[in-house]
C-alpha cells in the first residue's frame, strides 16, 4: 500500500507539472496577443512593446514557463493583466460560490441517483423500471444550461418563488439567503448529473443481480435483502466509487457553465470574463486550479477504491491507475 | 469480463427472453434512426432551401408562430424556422467534425500505444490520463477563446479533447485483442503487423469503438451548444442552437418558441444518437447484452 501511495503521489505531481506545461504552451501557441488586452485600439508599436515588457511576454518562452512554475510553487498565481489584482485571492473568493454549488449538487445527485438506479435495475422488467431508465436517458441528452433556463422560467418568472440569479453581496453572512440563491442552480446541476449517475448505478446493480455469488447466497437460504447487503453492495459500490470521482469532477465543470445562466459570481463567471479579455494570468490560474481539483479528486477516488476493494490491493495494481 | 464467462453466461441469460429482447433492441435502433434522420433531413434541406434568408431581418420582432413566419421571429426579426434549420446543419457539423477529428487522432494514438513497448506505453497512457483529467469543456473554451471563436475552433477544441478519451479506449481494446491466440497464430503463419492490424485488430475493436464514438457524437453536440451559449461558438449570422437559446433567454414570455424549440432539437438529436449507440451495441457486441 505504501509503495502504491508513493507511486500514485508521484503520478499526481508529474501530472500537475505536465498539465501546467500543456496549459502554458497552449495559451502561448494559440493566436492572440495578451498585450492587446492592456491597450486601447490603435496603440503604437512602441506602446505594444512596452505592454509586452510590462507583462513579461517579451521574454523567451522557457524563461516565462520557469518563472510561472516558480510562482506556482509558492501558491502565487500572478496578477490580472486587466485589473492588476492578484489572481489567487480572487479565485479564492470565487470558490466561496463554486465549491458549495458543486458539493451540494453532487450530494443531491448521489442521494437521488443511488436509490433510483437501484430500483431501475431491480425492477428492470417492469413498466416503472423502464420509465426510470427512459427518464435518465432523457437526462443525459439535455444541455445543462437549458435546464437552468427552464427552471428559471417556471420557478422565478412564473411562480416567483426563487431568485432567477445573483448571489448576496456579503456571501455567506446570511446563510439562508445564500442558500436560496443557490437552490435553483443546485437543482439544475444535480438533475443533469444524477441522470448519468443513475445509469452507472443501474449498470453496476444489474451486474451484481446477475452474478453467480448472489444466486449462490440466495440458494443457501439468505433473503434477498441479506444477500444484497452482505455480497451485492460491496461489489456494486466499487465501480460506482470510481465513477463518483469522475462525476464530482464533471459536476464542478457543470457548475462553471451553470454559473453563467444564473449570473453567479463564481469561478465560471470569472473564467468567461477572463477569456473575453485575453487575461492570461486569470485563465491560466483558473484552469490550473480546476485541473488540480480534478486530479486530486481522481487521486482520492483511487485510494478509496483500493481501501474498499481488497482485490485491487493485490494483483491488479497496475490497472488500478 | 473474460470471453469464457460471456459465452457460458449467454444461453442461461437469454433463453426464452431472446425474442422480446431482440424486438426491443431493434425498436431502440429504429427510434434512434428516425430521430437522427429527421434532423439530418432538415439539415440537408437547409442547404438548398430555407423559408427566409438567414440575415433577413425584415420581419417584425418576436412575432408569434403564424404566416408567413411559421414559428415566429427572434428579437431581430429573423425567421425562427430558418435559424433552426441552419442550426441543425451546425449541430451535425459539430458532432461529425469532432468525432472524425477525435476518432482519427485517438485511434491512431491508441493503436500506437497498444503496440508500443512497455516503457513507451506507460508514458503515453500517463499522458492520456492527464489529458483526460484536463476538463474537456475548459480546454474547448481555451481554444475557442484564444482564436476568434468560430465553428471550426469549437470543433478543433472538442475533437482534441475527445481524442484522448478515444485513444485510451483504443489502447485497452488493442491490448486485449493482441493477447488473443489468433493473433499469435496469424503472426506465426507469416502475416505482417500492418495486415494483422487491418484484418484482425480493427475489425475486433470496431464494434465497441463505434458505439463509443456515437456516444461521443452526442457529447460533442452538447459541448458545442454550451460553447455557443457562452458566446464561444459559431458567430452570427450562423444560427447555432446554443446561441439561439442564449439570445432568446430574455424574451421567454413574449416568444416562448425561441426558448423551447432549439432545446428540444438538441435533446432529440442527442437522444437519437444515444439510442442508435445503445441499439448498435447489442447488435454488434453480444457479450454486452446481459448488462443492459
Amino acid at each position: 500500500m505504501t509503495a502504491y501511495l508513493l507511486r500514485r503521489t508521484a503520478f499526481l505531481v508529474v501530472s500537475l507539472l505536465l498539465a501546467a506545461a500543456v496549459l502554458f504552451l497552449l495559451l502561448r501557441l494559440l493566436p492572440g496577443d495578451p498585450a492587446n488586452s492592456l491597450l486601447s485600439v490603435g496603440a503604437t508599436p512602441d506602446q505594444i512593446e512596452a505592454a509586452r515588457h510590462q507583462i513579461g511576454t517579451d521574454r523567451p518562452l522557457p524563461e516565462q514557463f520557469v518563472s510561472w512554475l516558480g510562482q506556482l510553487a509558492t501558491f502565487d498565481l500572478g496578477e490580472s493583466f486587466v485589473s492588476t489584482l492578484p489572481v489567487g485571492p480572487e479565485i479564492a473568493t470565487r470558490l466561496v460560490v463554486t465549491v458549495p454549488l458543486t458539493l451540494l449538487s453532487f450530494v443531491l445527485a448521489v442521494v437521488v441517483a443511488v436509490p433510483v438506479g437501484f430500483v431501475a435495475a431491480h425492477k428492470a422488467n417492469t413498466w416503472y423500471g423502464s420509465i426510470l431508465s427512459g427518464v435518465s436517458q432523457l437526462g443525459i441528452a439535455v444541455p445543462v444550461f437549458w435546464v437552468g433556463m427552464l427552471l428559471i422560467t417556471v420557478f422565478s418568472l412564473s411562480l416567483r418563488v426563487l431568485p432567477a440569479g445573483g448571489f448576496p453581496q456579503d456571501d455567506w453572512a446570511d446563510p439562508a439567503k445564500a442558500l436560496t440563491s443557490l437552490t435553483l442552480p443546485v437543482i439544475t446541476v444535480a438533475l443533469v448529473m444524477s441522470a448519468s449517475l443513475i445509469r452507472y448505478v443501474r449498470s453496476a446493480t444489474l451486474d451484481v443481480l446477475g452474478s453467480d455469488y448472489l444466486r449462490t447466497s440466495r440458494a443457501l437460504g439468505s433473503s434477498f435483502a441479506r444477500a444484497m447487503w452482505r455480497h451485492g453492495l460491496r461489489n456494486a459500490v466499487v465501480p460506482v466509487i470510481s465513477i463518483l470521482g469522475i462525476e464530482l469532477a464533471s459536476t464542478f465543470l457543470g457548475a462553471v457553465v451553470v454559473e453563467s445562466v444564473f449570473a453567479l459570481p463564481g469561478l465560471g463567471g470569472m473564467l468567461v470574463k477572463g477569456l473575453a479579455q485575453h487575461d492570461y494570468p486569470v485563465i491560466q490560474g483558473i484552469l490550473f486550479v480546476s485541473t488540480l481539483v480534478v486530479l486530486v479528486i481522481g487521486f482520492v477516488a483511487d485510494l478509496v477504491q483500493r481501501l474498499i476493494d481488497p482485490r485491487l490491493r493485490h494483483s491488479l495494481a497496475r490497472d488500478a491507475r | 469480463m473474460s470471453v469464457e464467462q460471456a459465452v457460458v453466461g449467454a444461453p442461461e441469460e437469454d433463453g426464452a427472453k431472446t425474442t422480446p429482447r431482440h424486438v426491443s433492441r431493434s425498436v431502440t435502433l429504429t427510434i434512434g434512426c428516425v430521430l437522427v434522420g429527421v434532423i439530418v433531413i432538415v439539415a440537408v434541406v437547409s442547404l438548398f432551401w430555407v423559408p427566409f434568408a438567414p440575415e433577413d431581418t425584415s420581419g417584425r420582432r418576436l412575432m408569434p408562430p403564424g404566416l408567413p413566419h411559421l414559428l415566429g421571429t427572434d428579437k431581430l426579426g429573423r425567421d425562427l424556422l430558418t435559424q433552426l434549420m441552419i442550426g441543425a446543419r451546425i449541430a451535425l457539423a459539430a458532432g461529425a467534425g469532432s468525432v472524425v477529428l477525435g476518432g482519427v487522432i485517438g485511434i491512431a494514438a491508441g493503436l500506437a500505444a497498444g503496440f508500443a513497448t512497455r516503457w513507451l506505453d506507460d508514458v503515453v497512457s500517463a499522458l492520456l490520463d492527464i489529458l483526460i483529467a484536463f476538463p474537456t469543456l475548459l480546454l474547448a473554451m481555451l481554444v475557442a477563446a484564444t482564436q476568434a471563436a468560430s465553428l471550426t475552433s469549437a470543433i478543433v477544441a472538442i475533437g482534441l479533447a475527445m481524442s484522448a478519451i478515444v485513444a485510451r479506449l483504443t489502447r485497452v481494446l488493442v491490448k486485449r485483442v493482441l493477447a488473443q491466440d489468433f493473433i499469435t497464430a496469424s503472426r506465426t503463419s507469416g502475416t505482417s503487423w500492418p495486415r494483422v492490424v487491418i484484418e484482425h485488430v480493427l475489425p475486433n475493436i470496431w464494434p465497441t469503438l463505434s458505439v463509443n464514438l456515437a456516444l461521443q457524437f452526442g457529447l460533442a453536440v452538447l459541448a458545442e451548444a454550451s460553447l455557443s451559449y457562452l458566446g464561444l461558438g459559431a458567430p452570427p449570422p450562423n444560427a447555432s442552437w446554443g446561441r439561439m437559446l442564449q439570445e432568446a433567454q430574455a424574451s421567454v414570455f413574449i416568444a416562448p418558441v425561441g426558448v423551447i424549440a432549439p432545446g428540444v432539437l438538441i435533446v432529440v438529436l442527442v437522444i437519437g444518437v444515444n439510442l442508435i449507440a445503445d441499439g448498435f451495441r447489442d447488435v454488434a457486441d453480444p457479450t454486452r447484452r446481459r448488462r443492459r
